[in-house]
């Protein structure tokens, strides 16, 4: 490669070409001025060598952290993968197309969740997913059973469910403003309106006006245990998650059962029964124990930095039949405890005649949890609103 | 500028004049910014040193180091400029009956005298170009994230009672973020990408001796490695690199120039390292012991 040339060879530029492709099939987002500045990157004396071309490429293109970790590896496939012929021909050759599935994960590189990224092709109906559902999905050896979830797709339940989380968000939103609008008191005079102000008494600051604090949005991480013994439970909560999460701009969701899997991209799909669909491969561990405090060791570690602050609310949906120590659980709840404003536990049991709380692992957790209600029925969930308002 | 331009095989040795020691793959990329004239994202963990990278570049380039610390609730009016209001009002009541024309009070009063840069109208108005840094930006909220982008676009800034302010020269910028908040894609897609992990054990110990240069180079090594080793252990705050110095400065005054020869004091002072209760009575003098004997 001579690389001191001003313009690049319609060589190099095909091979450009070729392997921006293969970054933008593995999910990362390029555009033409990216590209635009790639080609002056190569046309600089950092193209003499590999590894320069390689960190800059990188510094180029990588845009977060999966993908800065990622890229060292399609670099290498495409690069220096050699056997290959020309630009476009070395997608599907090398780089490629089995590669790129591979890595493929949802948006903002949320492939890191703890499943298996392994491809499934014997997924029934799960063309339109695309790689995306399968990806993140759980893998075959995980569940024998493979429940679904839209057996329940349509029907009063759902509508009321919906209904329900509208209803909730219209509560907050109207929170939020009014608090917003109460500006006439507040820790520091704002010089700035005052004297915009003052224009109409003639140059005269009499009508004070304050700064006060906006609001954050509260911000709502549902933890949703989806093993075995919940499973009667489970098409409800996720029915009532999927209608928080397109309510709330700021919802989180989150499967368990032996491992953690982030949902809330299937959440976030604007097609009501695709959602569902996504979301049922993906709790399809269900089965197996439950593991509750490596699965809150996971979400604090991986997740909770990002995701918690003074205004989260985590809801955990979980009768609390755990099969770890419960000595880890209490660990991971205090973490959680310190991390979020509130922690609600959502106990279908506790809707039963004569439920104690007396799950193991539910008798560790409970120290650190604010609210613990019901969550059997619709009007148990509905009895959530009064309290998400008080945050 | 090319001639400003300092060749890329130079950026990291001219890091490591100032005190800082950065791999290739940074001292490449900012290499890069100058060379394409993009940002810099630098996201990590708290205390990987971030900050310390613009630090750095401003004295690498010899260039003011502008910093601008977002928060929550930070707006354009705290980044970009302010009135003064106060002496604009002085200066209305000073003028009322001295017959002075509204229009000279006005003029005088949104003039250079009365306006107060703050750091992103600073940053381009300088002779020379600065190192802007933008430290935690995912701190701030999302509209000035989209403000920000456009000013990262333009430089230019326009304040109605004076008019337009393009940039003399355009500054290096560097962002720092540490995840607390999803940044948007756009911002993303405008600057080049680093992240920073805590450096491996030959780079902290070559950092050591960068900063303390009476330290002995293999009591360097053994500090480098013992606080790898604390890294690993699961810590509720994880040690960075200023408290790895902090810690060796600490062995250093107390003449301590081994781990194994004063393991009291080894765990004593562990307190540089490890800032919170728990982590504290999880680490144990047994534990201390075990990866003082392993670093050593």
């Amino acid at each position: 490669m001579t690389a001191s040339q001003d313009r690049l060879g319609p060589g190099m530029r095909r091979r450009l070409a070729g392997f921006t492709r293969t970054l933008r099939d593995a999910g990362f987002s390029i555009g033409r001025s990216e590209t635009g500045d790639a080609a002056r990157v190569i046309a600089s004396p950092l193209a003499d060598r590999p590894e320069g071309l390689r960190a800059a490429l990188k510094a180029l293109f990588a845009s977060n952290r999966a993908e800065y970790q990622r890229f060292d590896e399609l670099f290498e496939a495409f690069w220096r993968g050699r056997g290959v012929k020309h630009g476009a021909a070395a997608v599907t050759t090398l780089g490629g197309a089995k590669r790129a599935r591979r890595f493929e994960a949802g948006p903002q590189g949320l492939g890191a969740d703890g499943l298996p990224e392994r491809a499934q092709a014997e997924t029934p109906g799960e063309a339109a997913a695309e790689g995306k559902g399968r990806e993140r999905g759980a893998s075959a050896q995980e569940s024998l059973a493979r429940r679904d979830f839209a057996l329940l797709a349509a029907g009063p339940e759902r509508e009321e469910a919906l209904a329900l989380a509208e209803r909730l968000a219209r509560a907050m939103r109207a929170r939020v403003t009014r608090r917003e609008r109460a500006r006439r008191s507040g820790r520091r005079v704002d010089l700035r309106a005052t004297l915009r102000r003052s224009v109409a008494r003639g140059g005269e600051p009499i009508d004070l006006k304050f700064r006060k604090r906006k609001r954050k949005p509260l911000r709502i991480v549902a933890l949703l245990d989806a093993s075995g013994s919940m499973e009667l439970y489970v098409p409800a909560f996720t029915r009532f998650l999927y209608a928080l999460s397109q309510a709330f701009s700021e919802a989180e969701a989150y499967l368990f059962h032996t491992r953690l899997a982030h949902v809330s991209s299937a959440l976030s799909e604007r097609n009501h029964e695709r959602a569902l669909d996504r979301l049922s491969l993906m709790a399809q561990g269900v089965g197996g124990g439950t593991r509750i405090g490596d699965c809150l060791a996971d979400f604090n570690r991986s997740h909770g930095k990002r995701l918690l602050h003074s205004r989260a609310c985590v809801m955990i949906f979980s009768d609390g039949y755990d099969t770890g120590e419960p000595e880890k659980l209490a660990a991971e709840m205090r973490a959680l405890r310190r991390r979020c404003r509130r922690i609600a536990w959502l106990n279908p049991l506790t809707g039963r005649a004569g439920f104690a709380p007396v799950a193991r692992g539910m008798q560790a957790a409970l120290p650190f949890v604010d609210l613990f209600a019901p969550a059997h029925d619709l009007e148990s969930l509905a009895a959530l609103e009064r309290y998400l308002v008080r945050l | 500028m090319p001639s400003e331009r300092i060749p890329r095989e130079r950026i990291a040795a001219r890091l490591a004049e100032t005190g800082y020691v950065a791999d290739r793959e940074l001292a490449t990329a900012l290499w890069m910014m100058d060379y394409l004239k993009r940002p810099l994202l630098i996201e990590g963990e708290a205390g990987v040193g971030k900050t310390e990278v613009a630090k750095a570049l401003a004295l690498v380039h010899g260039a003011e180091l502008i910093r601008m610390q977002c928060y929550e609730g930070l707006d354009a009016n705290s980044a970009l400029y302010e009135w003064n209001y106060q002496r604009q009002l002085i200066a209305i009541k000073a003028r009322e009956g001295s017959g002075e024309s509204p229009e000279s009070i006005e003029s005088r009063i949104f003039s250079e005298d009365y306006l107060l840069e703050r750091p992103l109208l600073a940053a381009i108005r300088r002779e020379k170009p600065p190192v802007l840094l933008i430290d935690e930006v995912d701190r701030a909220d999302e509209e000035f994230e989209a403000f920000l982008l456009e000013l990262l676009s333009d430089f230019q800034i326009t304040i109605p009672e004076f008019g337009t302010v393009s940039a003399l020269t355009i500054p290096r910028v560097v962002l720092t973020s540490n995840g607390t908040r999803e940044l948007s894609d756009a911002l993303r897609r405008r600057c080049l990408y680093h992240y920073l992990d805590f450096p491996d054990v030959d780079r902290e110990a070559a950092i050591l001796r960068a900063r303390q240069p009476g330290i002995d180079a293999s009591f360097a090594l053994q500090v480098a490695r013992m606080v790898a080793g604390l890294r690993k252990e699961e810590l509720r705050k994880t040690p960075g690199i200023a408290e790895t110095l902090d810690w060796a400065a600490t062995l250093a005054g107390l003449g301590v120039n081994d781990l194994m020869a004063e393991p009291e004091i080894v765990h004593a002072t562990l307190l540089a390292l490890l800032k919170t209760h728990e982590d504290r009575t999880r680490v144990t003098p047994e534990v201390t012991a075990r990866l003082a004997g392993r670093a050593a």
